[in-house]
This record gives C-alpha cells, structure tokens and sequence, in this order.
C-alpha cells in the first residue's frame, strides 16, 4: 500500500487534470483552481520544513565544527534578524526593506555580474579551434557576434554574384542552422516530457517515489 | 441606413470635422448597405460629396454602426456567445460602444425598436425589454458575452456612443449558444497523445513478454558509473543538484528520477551524497528517494538528513551557496540535472575550477551551450528523461522509452510530407500545417 497509494492518486489526479485540458466542462476548471489553490498551501507548508532544514544544517555543522563552521552563525543570525524584522515592522517599511535592497539585492547583483568572467573562460575553452567542429563553432560564433554589432554592417561582400552582408549571414545562421537544431532539441524534450508523465500516470516509473520496484 | 448626422445639430454638438473626399469615401465603404439608403438620406449624402469636393469643410457627428455577428464562442461550455463587428471608419465620431441584448422566446419575432430623436437609445430599449450587456471601447471589434443560458435564443443591438445622441444598429438575427463536450481546437493533441498512449502501452506489453528493445549509447548515462567510482576511490563526496523549478514541472520529476539511480550507486560503493535544494517540495522528495535508494541496496544507515537539504530560494543566492560548497567540499562528481536558468555557467564553471567531473543534463536549450562548454558530459533534452530508465534498464520503462523513438519517427515523416506538399502544393500544405496547429 505504501507504493500502491501514491500511484493511484497520481492516476487519478493526473487524469483529471489531463481531462481537463480537453475539455472545457466547469467542474474541471474548478477543480483544476482547487488543485492550483492546494499547491500553494502545500509550498507554504513546506517552508516551514525547508526552513527548519537549513537551521538543522546550520546548527549540526557548528556543534562539530565542520570547516569554517563560523559562518554558519552569519547564516543563522541572518535569518533570524530578516524574520525579525518583518514581523515586527512587517514587510513594507522598517529594516526589512533596507535590508533587502542593501544587502540581499547587491549580493544577488555580484553574483549575477560574476557571470561576465564566467562566459569569458567558457568561451575560451568553448572556441579553442583544435578540432574541426570546434574550428567550425569558433568561425560562426565569431561571424554571429561581429553581425550582432553596429561595425558588423559595414561587411558586406559578393558571393557568386550575390551581394551578401554580415549581419544577413549572421541572421541565417541564427534563423537557419542555429533554429534548426533548437527546434530538434525542443521536439525531443516535448515528447521526453509526455513520455515522462503518461509512465508516471499510468504507474510505470515509480522511481520519484523512491523504490522502482 | 447610410446616416450622417451634420449642419444644425452638428454644431449643437459643438463637433466640426474635416471630411476630405477619401475619407469619406471610406466611411461609406465601411458602412452598412444592405440596406437601402432612403431618398432623404442619398440626397443628403449627395450634397455632402458636393460640398466636399469643392473643398469646403462639413460638420460630421458620426455613423449608424452595422448590426455585429453574432455566432457560439468556440470551446465553451455553452454559456457563451461571441460578437464581432467592422472598426468605424476614418472620420467617424464613435468614442465606444454599449451592447445590448434580448432574450428570444422561442417563435417569437424579433421587433425592432422604434428610435426616435427626441428619446435616448437607452430609454427607447429598455422600455422595449432589451437589457444592456455590458459596453466595449472604441478599439474593440470582438465582444464576448458569457454567463447565458444553454439553448437560449438571444438578439444583440450595438450602440455607438459619440457626443451627441447614441446610434443604435440594426437587431442582429438570434443565436443560441451551444455547448461543446470537447475543445475543439485541441482535438489534434487528444488524437496525439491517445496515439502515443496507444504506443507506451504496446510497447510495454511487447517489453513485458521478453523482446529485445535497443537503446542507443548515451556518453553521458554511461559515465554515471565512471563518476560514482572516481569519487569514491578518491574518498570525496559526490554533489547533485536537482535544478531550480518545483516539483510540478517534469524536468524536475526526471531530475529526481536520476536521483534514484545515483544514489543507489552511491549507497553501492558507501559515497557520500550531497543534494542542496532551492526548492522545499523538492527537497522532501529528494530526502525520501536517497532514503529509500539506500535502503534499496542495503545501506540504510549512510542516509542523513543533513546531506539533503534546503538552502534558500533566491536563485543566485543558491548559486552562491552550491558554489560555496564546491570550494569547501571539493565533491569530485557534480551533477547539474534538471532545469536550471543564468546560474547555470556559475554552477559548471565553478565545478570546473575544483576539478571535477561533471556531468549535466537539462531540457533548457538556453544553458546547454554553457554545459557543454563547462562539463564534461551533458545529457541534452530528451537524454534527459532517458536517464532513470537508461540507467536502471528495467524492461518495462525501456518499452515507454522506445515509443519516443517511433513517435519521433512520425514527426520526422510529418515534417518531409510538409516539405514535399510546400514544393508540390502550397494550398494542400497549408491544410497540412493546419492539423498541427
């Protein structure tokens, strides 16, 4: 039953809301508003639990002073401090907003901004031409950039009596190509996720469950 | 009737219009001549022309609008009926419109109100039993009126508002709405979806009684096994990361999937496992299917609460956290599988940095190329949703996964049959594309 239960509600519920995607029948809407409104009542819920998971982690790693547990403490005095004032002075003023914009809002920004130094080393690595597809990768990441810049359309050139520019070389590779391989990419994913819920509708895959067999 | 309101109450008004000759030509294109124009009317329209084309400037309040269509709102549950009707045309005073409805006995006739100048429109219909149904802007061409009874007949009258007196149109002729069991307009991903159902279920039935279903190598399932022994022969732990998105997506689902399989190779060779989550749901899922993967083989005792845990719900503050942990722990393994967003390159770059092998997987065409520049294997798309049955080849799952491959198959047959009739006939491949849409 401890397997058997879960595959019967995802059963149920999965072909309920699969009927109402079809079906424009009221009860289902309803229904599928109900599901909608449960799932934000369960995520609140779960807060509490992924709350209580992190000041477990937290506290467990300063009683054995695991490496550089002292920041744990920053960890938790920071959550305790940010809970505190918003529920003393609530959320719209007070410290809880100052907070937000002059901490949380400029670490969030570093970390966001780290991100130029990040593409640039996958870049390097990414358009080092010691193949010929990573030869090939490194000719159209460049034409694709250059067309993607205001000197980019001042290239232009005749190819085979065709007057060509770099940004409509650069567009093609885009919408052709590039597309191309995107769109193969997203009908493998579409048909992996239909494959992936009808297994789990129909009991198959039991696996998110914990146990395949 | 073609009614243009001008000279003394135009100016009452308080409403001057410069009519030019195109114009007006145009109003009149958009107005409705099903209807005769009385001689009064042509006379008067005559005399505008007139003055107009000597150039002389003409006081116009507005026109008469046609009567809408009125027909069922497609897909509905027949409570539902949808009106359209032709924008005014250049140089029409109408500033929106009110709608007006009547339910139709049934037999009955449909009576038009007797307007008259002196009376509002308002007046005139509701003394005549119309009830206003609500009011449309001057841009709008399509209204829906919901909330109607099933099988009911009802008339609509569309007034247009200008500054001076409101201009009713003509009765529209009755209609009923209707109800639809299905949506229409959905009907081909029903046939598509009971189709591949159709397939998954024979497919695993043909798995069930023993036959042979080849799967193609995937590099990055394949390494799965390689990844769990470099960590554990180098006495470091392994780190995975389900994704950013909830429980409800199913590149989470799959993700989790993998999970299972991992850890029960972890549990295998007693490796530690790390699962940071940015999720709560997905954390308590998370910690539920390491639990039971380790006791699946055997080792229940490795499971730690404190392995699979919640960091925080802000996207690169979880960045910030895992790659943290990256430096301090030095996990020798990473893997990155599900959907995940910008952190992606921060993730994988930062894993790179450390040493380790990695390997991701995500059905978000946006972070691919950065996987692949930054890890070692990357399951791409559908490799993704392959991983839990590639890896675990139970029988029964590698059925559901061989029926993608035919259902791919069909839309690559689809697509050169769209190509052909595209070069054949443009007109039957566009009833082709139609089927799709």
């Amino acid at each position: 039953m401890k397997t058997r239960g879960p595959i019967i509600v995802a059963f149920v519920i999965g072909m309920l809301m699969m009927i109402q995607f079809f079906t424009p029948n009221p009860f289902f809407l309803r229904l599928y508003n109900i599901v909608l409104d449960w799932k934000q009542v369960v995520l609140g819920c779960t807060f509490i639990l992924g709350t209580w998971s992190l000041i477990r982690y937290h506290i467990k790693k300063i009683q054995r002073h695991q490496e550089n547990w002292q920041y744990s403490y920053v960890t938790l005095i920071g959550l305790t401090v940010t809970v505190g004032a918003a529920g003393i002075w609530k959320t719209a003023s007070g410290p809880y907003p100052w907070l937000f914009n002059n901490i949380q809002v400029p670490m969030q920004s570093t970390m966001f901004s780290l991100l130029a130094f990040f593409v640039a080393s996958a870049s390097y690595r990414a358009f080092r031409a010691r193949t010929v597809h990573a030869t090939l990768l490194l000719v159209a990441g460049a034409l694709v950039m250059l067309g993607r810049v205001s000197i980019g359309a001042y290239f232009s050139g005749s190819i085979l009596g065709v007057e060509i520019s770099l940004v409509e070389i650069s567009d093609w590779l885009l919408n052709v190509p590039n597309l191309a391989a995107k769109r193969g990419i997203m009908i493998g994913v579409g048909l992996g996720m239909t494959a992936t819920a009808i297994k789990i509708i129909l009991g198959i895959e039991k696996t998110y469950l914990g146990r395949s067999d | 009737m073609v009614l243009l309101r001008f000279a003394g109450k135009g100016f009452a008004n308080g409403l001057i219009f410069l009519f030019t000759p195109i114009q007006l030509c145009d109003s009149i294109a958009a107005m409705d001549i099903s209807v005769r124009p009385s001689a009064g009317s042509m006379a008067l329209i005559s005399a505008v022309l007139a003055v107009t084309l000597l150039g002389l400037t003409v006081p116009v309040l507005g026109v008469i609008p046609p009567a809408p269509e009125v027909s069922d709102t497609p897909d509905d549950w027949g409570d539902a009926l949808t009106l359209t009707w032709v924008p005014p045309g250049p140089g029409d005073l109408t500033m929106g419109y009110e709608i007006w409805r009547l339910e139709v006995e049934e037999g009955g006739e449909i009576t038009p109100p007797a307007f008259a100048d002196t009376v509002p429109a308002s007046e005139v219909l509701t003394a005549a039993g119309w009830d206003m149904a609500g009011d449309a802007d001057l841009g709008d061409t399509v209204w829906v009126d919901s909330d109607l009874e099933k099988g009911q007949e009802y008339t609509y009258i569309l007034v247009a508002l200008t500054d001076g007196a409101p201009m009713p149109s003509a009765p529209t002729s009755p209609e009923a709405p209707r109800r639809q069991i299905l949506r229409n307009q959905r009907i081909n991903i029903l046939v598509a979806v009971a189709l591949f159902m159709l397939t998954v279920v024979v497919l695993v039935e043909r798995a069930r009684r023993g036959a042979k279903l080849f799967i193609r190598r995937i590099a990055g399932l394949e390494a799965v096994e390689e990844a769990v022994g470099r960590s554990t022969e180098m006495g470091r732990p392994i780190l995975y990361v389900p994704g950013l998105d909830p429980m409800d997506e199913v590149g989470t689902v799959a993700a989790i999937n993998i999970l299972g399989q991992v850890a029960k190779k972890a549990g295998e060779y007693d490796t530690k496992l790390i699962c940071p989550n940015r999720d709560p749901i997905v954390m308590a899922v998370a910690q539920q299917v390491v639990r039971e993967s380790y006791s699946a083989v055997g080792k229940p005792h490795l499971y730690r609460d404190e392995d699979v845990y919640y960091v925080t719900f802000s996207q690169f503050g979880f960045a910030a956290a895992v790659a943290g942990l990256m430096l301090r722990e030095r996990p020798a393994t990473n893997f990155f599988i599900g959907r995940f967003y910008a952190e992606s390159l921060v993730l994988a770059e930062t894993g790179n940095a450390t040493g380790a092998i990695q390997i991701a997987g995500t059905d978000s065409d946006a972070q691919l190329p950065f996987f692949i520049s930054a890890c070692d294997y990357t399951l791409m798309g559908e490799e993704l949703y392959a991983g839990s049955v590639y890896l675990s080849r139970e029988p029964l799952l590698l059925g559901a996964l061989k029926s993608q491959d035919y259902a791919k198959a069909l839309i690559i047959i689809a697509i050169f049959v769209g190509i052909m009739l595209s070069i054949v006939s443009p007109d039957i491949a566009e009833q082709f594309k139609a089927l799709f849409n």
